[in-house]
């Protein structure tokens, strides 16, 4: 049927096409753009849950967080049990290849050819031997520090300076012990799950790290 | 190419190219360029990505010996 003529006279001036297929065809397209439109106008948002306390799983939440801050998404980090020590004033992160089976351990100064060389600890060794943490945490510093690859506190710092926003877990500070005083002041909110989760449901990209 | 501004970040990795580029970038005025040098290979992509991103406008990107140098105009 031709709808032509249910139409007022004005209508005719405007580009909307007369017959019902081809009216259909019209509203999906414009309804398309409209939706592309509406994407691209919106703010990507980032939700990182940082659960881990070491100094390795300490670089993936604030590299992304500082960077999506960089490109102009809102990003927030909730840090809750052991995530939380990334959130002390006085960082205390170590690193352990005892039960971290993939981690390489390199020399992090000498010829390239000795750099490259990953020497295998075993866990019997890297267990029992006293201080094999501190050797291992002084050896990634050391390795990061000679690869200009940011150390976790400027990271941090980097976090604060584009405005992550920085949320802690209420129910750990009282799991652990911890004095809300031990934690730096740039924290936005002390919140529990349910706070965080509504927060994250409207994200663009949430991760658990 | 001329630049308002250069940005020294050879020697740094990921993500640091692009977060003191991003700083550099606040204190220009729009329309102004930046002229960034990095040794960080993955900043040929980074740069590229982040001004596709955040809408300034990337003049050119190119290698010269083991430097990435990017002229960047401020929207």
């Amino acid at each position: 049927m031709n709808i032509a003529k249910l139409q007022p006279a004005h209508s005719q001036t405007l580009d909307v096409p007369s017959d019902i297929a081809s009216l259909e065809a019209w509203f999906d397209q414009r309804f398309e753009e409209k939706l592309a439109e509406r994407e691209a106008a919106k703010t990507p948002s980032l939700a990182i849950i940082a659960t881990k306390g070491t100094m390795d799983m300490a670089y993936p939440p604030f590299i992304l967080a500082s960077t999506a801050a960089a490109l102009g998404w809102d990003t927030s980090i909730f840090f809750t049990f052991y995530g939380l020590e990334l959130l002390k004033k006085d960082l205390q992160l170590k690193v352990s290849p005892l039960g971290n089976p993939a981690m390489p351990m390199k020399m992090p100064f000498g010829p390239d050819w000795l750099q490259r060389i990953n020497v295998p600890v075993p866990n019997l060794i890297a267990s029992n031997l006293p201080g094999f943490e501190n050797f291992a945490t002084t050896m990634l510093e050391q390795t990061a520090k000679s690869k200009g690859v940011a150390s976790i506190k400027e990271l941090r710092d980097a976090c604060i300076e584009v405005d992550v926003k920085l949320v802690a877990c209420q129910m750990t500070v009282g799991l652990f012990n911890y004095d809300q005083d031990e934690f730096i002041p740039e924290i936005a909110e002390w919140v529990g799950a349910s706070t965080y989760l509504a927060a994250a449901q409207k994200s663009s990209i949430c991760l658990f790290i | 190419m001329e630049a308002n501004q250069t940005l020294d970040a050879r020697g740094l990795n990921c993500p640091l190219p692009i977060l003191r580029t991003k700083k550099a970038l606040n204190t220009l005025k729009s329309g102004d360029t930046l002229k960034m040098v990095s040794t960080d290979p993955g900043s040929l992509k980074d740069i590229a990505a982040f001004c596709k991103q955040t809408g300034n406008a990337l003049l050119s990107s190119q290698q010269s010996g083991k430097d990435f140098e990017f002229f960047i105009r401020k929207v």
